[in-house]
């Protein structure tokens, strides 16, 4: 067990000195999950076979002198929203529960150059959709600080076996916070890079111009090390940034001097819980007490964000949910079904025209196989955005909606002119019990107050660990950064987690054992 | 801006979805709660303001006009719900 609590820049060099083997250490990741998976539900799928097979072969490799890559043998849990091939690829959605890609989406492809063992497919929310893993149409990943309680979403899976040292690095997507929300509520490390800094070739798409993947993992040093991997120009997404990756892991240790530190005091206005405006405010006294100056800032637009990201990020998600329709792969309803549906129908029909209005026998094939592969917060948002981008109301949603955008962007531009990175919190609260928000999706869409304005505005974010709630329950810190510096906010994370322990901090079956 | 129950309807054929009558009724009325709380942009005056679509505001990226091999036809149909030797097979769509 100690070894489940290295960092993972520990492990690849015990692994790259010989002094363990990726089969050894993998074999212990699996007996975690094998021993707590079962309370704390993190992986939709785990291949022991397979992944102790990868993790052999990259023993071979070593043991033959071969370069073994920059993660060298060590494990990587991925959010089962990214292709690979011939991995069912789930989305946590009935839809696809037995989708088998062709390919290997360019993250993928760059982990497993990279030298990682794939070690599991972690749950989310259905097509990321959601922010507590309630929406997965096949488990609720609990949070490994109390199983009564939501690990966040929808990376809520990636952030959890992290937590619960199942993995030591963790793939994630984040298109409203996705990935610094569960990595706050669960207190991990997670960063949202910059629109297009990872290729998003092969992510199965909730909507295309926020999403953006990322890493999860115990330190923002592992983080940097994962980055490293999964960042970097592919000319098969043509949003995605040509320029050089920065070496992360050799600069994220170096302080900043005379960092300038923004603190939103638009997001400490709001209702906030008060021991998370505690820690916010315990962290701008370490920022200072390592030399920052802090001043304060103001994004005025940011309380207009989550209406304005309701309406885009639908609006979107509806467009790019059109592909599922039963034909090309993916779930389709059952046909004959379908027809004696249709027959009854048309026998009842009581004149010409009402039997002209009924749906033709494909379109009823749409409608019925959408029906049924969605779930039900799948459903709201595509009819959300349907209604968005309907004739009549695009102007007065969606158009004002990316006008919005604009203010909301310009507001970054100024507070970057006086702020090096901006701090604030990730979260109104620590992690709600589960059920929370059952029949309340509007509350649920306000707990992403704080962190939609990165992925509107295409920022770097990251989510890290900054104190705990009287209940125990992680809070996290968030710091932005402007378009690609992704190395400020790795180097600004350090310096707090060379000042504070809070990312040390696991939960108690996880301290506890040895 | 409040949502009738017929709007839900029509949405729901526009967007492929065939909703129950419990459905409908919980939709109108989250849906209308969403659609109220999205209304507050209208407070902001967005007369001098360019729509935004994308944060990065990028200049088209031309690719090379070259062929590359793409996956095999068998491939691509391999996740088909129903297909014959080289197409997907749908319902019929032009009547019987």
């Amino acid at each position: 067990m100690s070894l489940l609590k290295k960092s993972a820049v520990e492990l690849v060099s015990l692994l790259r000195d010989g002094e363990l083997t990726s089969a050894d250490l993998t074999r212990a990741y699996l007996n975690q999950i094998e021993e707590h998976e079962g309370t704390i539900q993190a992986f939709l799928h785990v291949d022991r076979e397979a992944a102790l097979q990868q993790a052999e072969d990259l023993d071979r490799r070593r043991a033959a002198g071969e370069n073994m890559g920059p993660l060298g043998g060590l494990p990587v849990a991925v959010k089962d929203l990214l292709c690979t091939r011939g991995v069912t690829t789930t989305c946590a959605s009935r839809m696809l529960e037995n989708f088998r890609p062709p390919y290997d989406a360019t993250v993928i492809a760059r982990l497993k150059a990279a030298g990682a063992v794939l070690i599991g497919r972690t749950n989310m929310d259905e097509f990321a959709m959601g922010g507590s893993c309630e929406n997965s149409a096949f488990q609720t990943t609990k949070n490994p600080w109390d199983p009564e309680r939501i690990p966040g979403g929808s990376s809520g899976g990636a952030a959890a076996c992290v937590a619960a040292a199942m993995a030591p690095l963790s793939v994630g997507s984040d298109t409203g916070g996705s990935i610094r929300q569960p990595a706050a509520l669960c207190g991990v490390t997670g960063l949202k890079p910059t629109y297009g800094r990872v290729s998003r070739y092969g992510l199965v798409a909730f909507a295309s111009s926020l999403d953006q993947i990322g890493p999860l993992a115990a330190t923002a040093e592992d983080v940097a090390l994962l980055l490293e991997v999964l960042a970097g120009h592919d000319p098969l997404d043509s949003t995605s940034i040509d320029a050089p990756v920065p070496r992360y892991i050799e600069t994220v240790r170096q302080p900043l001097e005379g960092l300038r530190v923004g603190l939103v005091t638009d997001h400490l206005a709001e209702q906030l819980d008060p021991d998370v405006e505690a820690a916010v405010r315990e962290a701008v006294r370490v920022y200072e007490s390592l030399g920052a100056n802090v001043e304060e800032v103001s994004l005025p637009h940011s309380r207009y964000g989550i209406a304005t990201y309701y309406v885009i990020a639908p609006s979107e998600a509806s467009s790019n949910l059109a592909r599922y329709d039963g034909a090309h792969y993916g779930y389709r309803t059952d046909e004959s079904a379908l027809q004696a549906e249709l027959a009854a129908e048309r026998a009842a029909a009581q004149s010409e025209q009402e039997e002209a209005r009924l749906d033709t026998p494909l379109v009823r094939m749409y409608r019925k196989t959408r029906s049924e592969g969605f779930g039900a917060e799948v459903k709201r948002r595509i009819m959300l955005g349907t209604y968005a981008l309907s004739s009549g109301y695009y102007d007065a949603y969606y158009l004002k909606a990316l006008k919005v955008r604009r203010l909301i962007v310009e507001d970054y531009r100024a507070a970057f002119q006086k702020a090096d990175v901006l701090l604030g919190p990730v979260t109104p609260s620590p992690a709600m019990p589960l059920g929370h928000f059952k029949d309340d999706p509007l509350g649920m869409y306000l707990t992403d107050l704080f962190t939609v304005g990165a992925n509107l505005a295409g920022i770097a974010g990251i989510s890290l660990p900054c104190g705990q709630s009287r209940e125990g329950l992680p809070i996290g810190l968030h710091l932005q950064a402007p378009p690609l510096e992704e190395e400020r906010l790795l180097r600004a994370a350090h310096m707090f987690q060379t000042a504070t322990d809070w990312h040390r901090r696991r939960p108690d079956f996880v301290a506890s054992e040895d | 801006m409040s949502l009738s129950a017929s709007d839900v309807e029509k949405v729901s054929l526009l967007a492929r979805l065939l909703l129950t009558p419990q459905e409908i009724e919980a939709l109108t009325s989250q849906l209308g709660q969403i659609v109220e709380y999205v209304d507050q942009l209208g407070e902001i005056d967005t007369e001098q303001v360019e729509p935004l679509a994308h944060a990065v505001e990028l200049v088209n990226v031309w690719a090379d006009d070259e062929v590359r091999p793409s996956l095999p036809r068998d491939e691509v149909l391999s996740g088909a719900p129903h297909r014959d030797e080289d197409s997907y097979l749908v319902p019929a769509v032009l009547g019987d």
